[in-house]
């Protein structure tokens, strides 16, 4: 029996059980009154009381043997997994509708287990965590069993092709070791992600303190809308702008200053990956300016500063660590930032300060080592997730001192 | 006037140049960035514009036993290389299907191959053959040829030839990945809001959830491909490319944003209300379900429609679960393989034919349009519901 058969069967037995089960409690419970005494609950908890026995035991038993098959404990066929479900829903449901007569507190036993349901929804952002810290580390652990930390973090030479051929069985006696030296693709990174700060820090910043300080009421309404729109639009898109658009350009403006320039180059994804985030440090910058009091600046322009003075010496040092925690983040999206990187960037680890020059990046590696058709298990493909555990690293520290420095900032002025 | 007057009148007035200097780059800043917003849709739509239409020529379509065999014979030899490759595979099926046009000859309007297409929106790298212009300008002046509305473009799948290349299968990929998003974002994500703005004692675990919600929200998207394929797909059996795995992926990228503002949506609502549920004999329960939710059900659902928008224009993740795979059809059920608009988008940017770049910023324009007016809904729900309390 295949998956949506599966699926298929289960809910469409289960729903109607279900309703069935509601109806039946409810009836019950309501028939259970007798002249004098009334239901503790109003009638519909009873009916969910039933729904609960019925569908909690049916769940957790198909979540106990999903998990056997995971583990590899053991399997039993669909038909048979059914068929035990329902079940044990049915006795789970038998048990429940002995319970309920008059005096039954059946809201209270409901409410327990919807607290529960609430309590196990809020842990799933947990296992997320979890899942994302466990699925790069496992995978990293065998990395670095074959490939040493210290070539990876230090090595400047990104050679990774023999590794598929070793995975496959089929290294030869005379063949070169494969090469993961990271420093290169580190080196891309952070070349674009600093393209694209020079780009996004002055605009968001000066976006953020005319439309706090300088425009009016209205005009801030209209402006703050457009600018978000620059956040809104997809990677993908801006990828192919970049490639199609800006990279043509960059180009054509080297040659016209005599420069020579790489179809690929870190300037075009650098620039318009600046432009993406411009909307992140406008907004964040923007709040905090906001929040600065607004006595400050009234001492500051009594005491006879222009407007711009006020911003420049009373603001925006009040703001600055909020400003510092938008640059933080803004630096941990660049980091990030896949597509446009994956469609203008190139495919070539090289260690060069030119940003004219080809360059690659460490989302580009991760999205070239698991989207071909090698072999799962060769240490090319293990490598992703080794680059993955550094950007999570990266992007982790980043985000952590940004949310202290804005807390720190808040406790200030609140 | 004393000398130090002077003196001060002209510092006064290089502050007040100063002072105008500093707005002067705000409104710069302001203006760079607009402009770039406005070259960029420009730039979009003239590219994406002329795949809207589409060359169709007039031939003599032959419906004959040779046909039957040879689909090359079903138009003259000179037309053979100007009709499109996928109408001239078929008609030996249309054959079957309709015997009646056995032994006739038709004239019909068939669509042309995309170098023809190219060369008629005066596209520089055509790639036509100088003698197949002439034919072509001929059939111009003869009124043969003509650019018709591209209807392909929205009834069709993916194709290798950019003629035959369209987005109804990516687009149903897209619907079917974003509704198991919303289908399991939207509850973990409300319950999540809920248990931690109303019910969470406060203690350490909470805290460490709270931390660890805004940490998430800010991990790199890719990251949460990682997880897919390590979680989803080889430990949990999932299959690749389908739309389960593509939907539980951004489902867990979008909790966090639906959590943050349903919190905010939550702690909007005054505690009056609460207050006066309680005094009325509510259960804590109760007071959630029947008055807190309500009141900040606006705010959820503007949430919810940007973090769905969010996880629509999605890509890096989906592409390590395998979302790119080669989609001709729309996929049956969530355990096919399915592509998604924006992985389209990537697939067809990458492609060298000319024709398909316009394809690509055609797909654009859809997934822009989409995507701003889910904006713009969650935008006017914002306002519309902005209580002051």
């Amino acid at each position: 029996m295949i998956y949506s058969d599966l699926f298929f069967w289960l809910f469409g037995g289960l729903i109607p059980l279900a309703i069935t089960a509601f109806m039946v409690a409810r009836s019950r419970a309501l028939g259970s009154e007798k002249d004098g005494s009334r239901l503790h609950s109003l009638p519909g908890y009873y009916g969910w009381y039933a729904v609960i026995w019925l569908a909690l035991p049916a769940m957790l038993s198909g979540l106990v043997f999903s998990a056997a098959h995971l583990f590899g404990l053991f399997t039993i066929p669909a038909p048979m997994l059914l068929a035990t479900m329902f079940t044990i829903g049915a006795a789970g449901l038998w048990y429940g509708l002995r319970h309920i007569n008059v005096e039954f507190r059946a809201r209270e036993k409901v409410e327990k287990v919807a607290t529960a349901l609430l309590i196990a929804a809020a842990s799933i952002s947990i296992l997320t965590t979890l899942g994302i810290v466990l699925s790069v580390v496992f995978e990293s652990v065998r990395f670095f069993q074959v490939i040493s930390f210290w070539d990876f973090i230090t090595g400047t030479k990104w050679e990774p092709d023999t590794a598929f051929l070793i995975g496959a069985g089929r290294d030869t006696a005379g063949m070169t070791p494969p090469a993961f030296g990271a420093v290169p693709i580190f080196a891309g990174t952070f070349m674009i992600t600093a393209i694209a700060l020079l780009v996004a820090v002055p605009v968001g910043l000066f976006s953020a303190i005319y439309m706090s300080e300088y425009a009016s009421h209205a005009a801030r309404g209209r402006l703050k809308p457009m600018l978000e729109i620059l956040a809104g639009i997809p990677t993908v898109v801006y990828g192919f702008f970049a490639a199609i658009t800006i990279s043509p350009l960059v180009v054509k403006a080297a040659h016209a200053l005599g420069l020579e320039a790489d179809y690929t180059n870190a300037l075009a994804p650098g620039l318009i990956m600046g432009v993406m985030i411009i909307p992140f440090v406008s907004s964040l910058s923007d709040d905090v300016i906001t929040a600065v009091p607004q006595g400050l600046r009234d001492g500051s322009l009594a005491l006879g500063t222009t407007k711009a003075e006020t911003i420049r010496h009373i603001v925006l040092p009040a703001a600055l660590p909020g400003i510092v925690a938008a640059f933080l983040l803004a630096t941990s999206r660049a980091i990030g930032e896949t597509m446009i990187v994956v469609m203008a960037a190139g495919l070539r680890p090289n260690l060069t300060a030119n940003p004219l020059e080809g360059i690659t990046t460490v989302t580009v590696k991760i999205v070239e080592a698991l989207t071909g058709d090698q072999e799962f298990d060769s240490a090319f493909t293990q490598s992703a997730f080794a680059l993955g555990f550094v950007l999570l690293l990266i992007t982790l520290m980043l985000n952590i001192v940004s949310s202290i420095v804005v807390r720190k900032f808040k406790q200030r002025y609140e | 006037m004393s000398q130090h007057g002077f003196q001060a009148d002209a510092r006064k007035r290089k502050r007040d140049r100063a002072d105008k200097r500093f707005k002067f780059y705000g409104l710069a800043a302001i203006t760079f960035a607009l402009a770039f917003l406005l070259f960029f849709f420009v730039d979009i739509i003239g590219k994406g514009l002329p795949a809207f239409q589409q060359a169709e020529i007039k031939v003599n379509v032959h419906y004959s036993e040779a046909t039957m065999n040879n689909y090359n014979k079903a138009v003259d030899r000179q037309y053979k290389t100007l009709v499109s490759k996928t109408w001239l595979r078929l008609v030996p099926n249309q054959m079957r299907d309709n015997p009646e046009l056995m032994g006739t000859d038709r004239e019909e309007w068939v669509l042309a191959e995309n170098r023809v297409d190219q060369f008629l929106k005066g596209n520089e790298g055509h790639r036509l053959k100088a003698k197949y212009q002439t034919v072509i300008n001929q059939m111009l002046e003869d009124g043969t040829v003509r650019l018709v509305f591209n209807t392909g473009f929205f009834t069709k799948g993916d194709s290798k030839l950019p003629e035959n290349a369209g987005i109804l299968a990516s687009a149903i990929g897209s619907i079917l990945v974003l509704l198991l998003t919303m289908l399991f974002a939207v509850p973990v994500g409300v319950m999540t809001a809920i248990y931690l703005e109303e019910f969470a004692p406060d203690n350490k675990l909470t805290q460490i959830i709270e931390v660890n919600i805004n940490n998430l929200a800010a991990i790199p998207s890719i990251l949460y491909g990682l997880l897919g394929l390590a979680i989803f797909i080889n430990f949990m059996g999932v299959p690749r490319s389908s739309a389960l795995v593509g939907g539980l992926t951004l489902a867990l990228m979008t909790l966090p944003v639906i959590i943050i503002a349903t919190r905010a949506a939550l702690r909007a609502v005054p505690d009056s209300i609460r207050e006066a549920a309680y005094g009325l004999g509510a259960s804590s329960l109760q007071v959630v379900w029947h008055h807190v939710l309500p009141l900040a059900m606006p705010g959820i659902l503007t949430g919810s429609i940007i973090g769905l928008a969010q996880a629509m224009g999605e890509t890096a993740p989906l592409l390590i679960v395998g979302m790119m795979a080669y989609i001709p059809e729309a996929p049956g059920s969530i355990f096919e393989a399915t592509t998604v608009l924006p992985a389209q988008i990537y697939t067809w940017s990458s492609e060298s034919l000319r024709a398909f770049e316009e394809r690509t910023a055609a797909g654009i324009m859809v997934l822009l349009a989409v995507l701003l007016s889910l904006n713009a809904v969650a935008v006017k729900f914002r306002n519309r519901s902005e209580n002051t309390w």
